[in-house]
């Protein structure tokens, strides 16, 4: 029994990070004899007898229950196919976003380059993966922007029961969804603010295996807010307006 | 390489980018006439190419590389040398160009970046003849794209003129019927330089050296070559179909021929340093 | 424009090569790791005079349709030589010797590779030679297993790679282009570590089996060697972005994050609205 790394020590695929009675977990696999290896960079960690790697690259693969958001590709019959990123396109059937009866021509609620927020229903090996639209917080997107990140990085820009979503939020008034594919979309009340969500999105994305991040990026948001506030003071009062016109 | 009109750009991107422009501001928070920040490595093939350079323009990375050889004239100019530039989009740059045979996208870049080169006259071809009729020096000047993150017309057009600039090759002489070298290093006869400058059109709107999601969005770009006594010595309007109004070339143009001094001078510096 | 020449030896009196080598001294080797922003993944590697790049780009959808494979991604390699990066100007069409290339390249990689994760789907490596000094097809396998891992790509192991060839009866690691073009043959070989089975084996020119076996052992040798830098550069790309400042690993346990996956809603938004 034996465990050859350190507490959140970046390791690399081919190493050998443990043998004995220890349990293979994702990011990792074990040979004949049981020896446990990394089978992508990231950062080993040690749960019980189990040992597994928080990847810090890679594509997104699709879960069942991921938030996703997704681009409108193409309507084919009552399908939308939708681009989540990664290897594989969406089907999203109308039954699993519109109430009953609808239109035949089903572009008529959402069409070509609409963006959404939707969950993945079902996904294996053969199909899929495919999306529904029924629950809270499902629905077509409008206005603001939408920031791609790692997927590897969106757990840690979720945050520990949504303690950095939640700051960055409250920090900066914006409004935000954190997608399971990378996606991120933010509406705020002007662009300054939107700038400084970019950056704080960046920033967790470049240090996301560095400790006690949500405070740096606290510090940074406050800083640059506080750099901000004489100069937009103005402009905020237009804004608001603006965007009150603007909600459905 | 600018027309992606066939590519599905979500509502929200292109409304974001749109109301950026109304409030006179960029995705990447530059100015209009503003270029991305330029960097100019020079000679990265010293061991097999005559001259090649790297330009780095904002994330757009492209290498141009230069082979000097010796062949025959075309009948019609027995006394000149023959400059040729292509270009390729190799698939290490983007997610969107595709492996195959050469699209249009990427016939359209290297006649362009060919056209800025040939018609400025940047090189004295007369001056590449080693006997008239027989041997001339052959110059082959050809970009690979790196790095894609728009306006690859100008950066290609960079490189090819510090690569041109940097070319250092074997005097050769016939001697006997053969071709051989005389130990002499002889450097590119350039007598012009024109540097080509791209301006999106998107909506009511000139920027200059567009990112990538500006590209997705424009109606169509304009490209100037414009050359060491800013003339303008081609153009090019391509990137989509969109119709430009005479105002908003007239624009494009000011624009182009204010920053093509700096563009020039930072080649120029670039090599001069580059030799020291 | 002008051939190199031949030189008289390519070893000398003193046992040393053209380039002031020992029979068994690689070329100086610089990789990096992240060098390319569009890709996926992507790594570069400076081996001697030979420079060359590669990019992943993947999982993605695989067109065309045809080529798709049920139960694990394709492998698809692409190994291109720039015009410029060879004495003779290259002719710009993809040649049958890169088409070759790239064919013993992904077998070469793909043992390495958890492909079944990705059923239906393409992994693209492609690789582009900027300046060619001999040895590109091990360089490029160095490099292309970084820009793997890079990518995320799950994998058993890295896959180094070099060259063994032989001049004037000697076996020499690591051929440069004169020793290429003037020796007396050339064997690249890849291997798995840590078992070191061989997944890419040519050969040209003459040896006696007893030369060959002495040969791929010192190939084998040598890419325990590779293997290490190769790690090496991978760990470094990525503790670069690690702040310098080590102060705050005191309270790390304040600030884990890996196990929770929940997800905003954007339900705030909707009371907003």
């Amino acid at each position: 029994m034996a465990v050859y790394f350190q507490k959140r020590e970046i390791v690399v695929p081919g190493q050998l990070l443990a043998e004995g009675r220890y349990r293979p977990s994702y990011g990792t696999y074990a040979d004949r004899e049981g020896k446990v290896f990394s089978a992508v960079v990231g950062l080993a960690e040690l749960r019980g007898n189990t040992v597994k790697v928080v990847a810090l690259e890679g594509v997104y693969t699709p879960r069942e229950g991921d938030l996703v958001i997704g681009k409108i590709t193409q309507v084919v019959g009552n399908n939308w196919r939708v681009d989540i990123g990664g290897p594989y396109g969406a089907s999203l059937h109308a039954n699993n976003a519109l109430r009953r009866p609808y239109k035949d021509d089903i572009s008529y609620y959402m069409d070509i380059g609409d963006v959404i927020v939707a969950e993945v229903s079902t996904f294996d090996r053969v199909t899929g993966p495919f999306l529904s639209m029924k629950g809270r917080g499902l629905r077509k997107l409008e206005g603001g922007m939408i920031l791609h990140v790692s997927p590897a990085k969106v757990p840690r820009i979720i945050g520990r029961r949504g303690s950095m979503i939640n700051m960055i939020k409250d920090t900066l008034g914006i409004q935000t969804v954190v997608a399971q594919n990378g996606r991120i979309w933010v509406r705020a009340k002007n662009i300054p603010t939107i700038r400084l969500a970019i950056k704080a999105f960046r920033m967790i994305e470049d240090q996301a295996h560095t400790s006690n991040l949500t405070d740096r990026v606290k510090n940074m948001l406050e800083e640059e807010l506080a750099n901000l506030e004489d100069e937009t003071e103005n402009e905020e009062d237009n804004e608001e307006e603006k965007m009150e016109d603007n909600e459905e | 390489m600018g027309d992606y009109s066939a590519e599905t750009i979500s509502h929200i991107d292109r409304d974001y980018i749109a109301d950026l422009l109304k409030r006179g501001e960029r995705v990447d928070g530059r100015k209009f006439d503003m270029y991305r920040p330029l960097e100019i490595e020079l000679n990265p093939v010293a061991a097999k190419a005559e001259g090649s350079a790297i330009v780095r323009l904002g994330g757009t990375t492209v290498i141009a590389g230069v082979k000097v050889l010796v062949g025959e004239p075309y009948s019609d100019n027995p006394n000149e040398g023959v400059v040729m530039v292509t270009a390729e989009l190799a698939p290490i740059a983007s997610p969107l160009f595709e492996l195959g045979p050469p699209r249009e996208n990427a016939i359209e870049l290297a006649r362009v970046v060919d056209r800025g080169v040939r018609e400025s006259e940047t090189i004295d071809v007369k001056q590449l003849c080693i006997e008239e009729g027989k041997r001339v020096y052959m110059v082959f000047a050809d970009v690979y794209t790196l790095e894609y993150d728009g306006n690859l017309i100008d950066a290609s057009s960079m490189a090819v003129n510090a690569a041109l600039l940097t070319t250092e090759y074997d005097e050769m002489k016939v001697e006997d019927k053969d071709v051989v070298a005389t130990g002499k290093k002889l450097k590119l006869p350039v007598q012009n330089m024109a540097i080509e400058h791209t301006v999106s059109k998107i909506g009511d709107h000139i920027v200059i050296d567009p990112v990538l999601k500006e590209e997705f969005v424009q109606d169509c770009r304009l490209t100037m070559a414009i050359d060491d006594s800013e003339k303008f010595t081609a153009l090019q309007k391509g990137g989509g179909s969109g119709p430009m109004p005479m105002s908003q070339i007239d624009e494009a143009m000011d624009i182009a021929l204010a920053r093509s001094k700096e563009i020039r001078k930072a080649i120029r510096d670039a090599v001069a340093s580059g030799s020291e | 424009m002008s051939p190199d020449d031949k030189p008289d030896n390519l070893i000398n009196a003193e046992g040393l090569r053209v380039d002031g080598r020992r029979p068994d001294e690689l070329r100086p080797v610089e990789m990096k790791v992240g060098v390319l922003k569009q890709a996926d993944g992507s790594a570069s590697i400076r081996q001697g005079n030979t420079y060359i790049l590669a990019a992943v780009y993947g999982p993605r959808e695989l067109h065309p349709r045809h080529l798709t494979l049920n139960d694990r991604a394709y492998l698809r390699v692409v190994y291109r030589m720039a015009t410029f990066s060879v004495p003779d100007r290259k002719r710009p069409a993809p040649s049958r010797r890169e088409r070759e290339i790239s064919m013993v390249i992904a077998n070469a990689l793909e043992p390495a590779l958890f492909l079944e994760e990705f059923p239906r789907a393409v992994v693209d490596v492609f690789i582009q030679v900027i300046q060619a000094d001999g040895g590109t097809r091990c360089a490029s396998i160095n490099a292309a297993s970084l820009a793997l891992a890079d990518a995320g790509i799950p994998m058993r192991t890295l896959v180094p790679s070099v060259a063994v060839g032989k001049a004037q009866g000697t076996l020499l690691l690591d051929l440069g282009d004169a020793e290429d073009k003037y020796g007396e043959g050339d064997i690249p070989l890849a291997t798995l570590p840590p078992q070191d089975d061989i997944t890419l084996l040519q050969q040209d020119g003459h040896f006696t089996k007893e030369e060959l076996l002495e040969a791929i052992e010192m190939g084998v040798t040598a890419c325990k060697y590779m293997h290490e830098l190769q790690k090496e550069a991978l760990k470094q790309a990525y503790a670069k972005r690690r702040p310098a400042d080590d102060a705050e690993v005191d309270d790390e346990d304040d600030d884990d994050y890996e196990d929770d996956l929940e997800t905003d809603l954007g339900e705030s938004d909707l009371e907003e609205e």
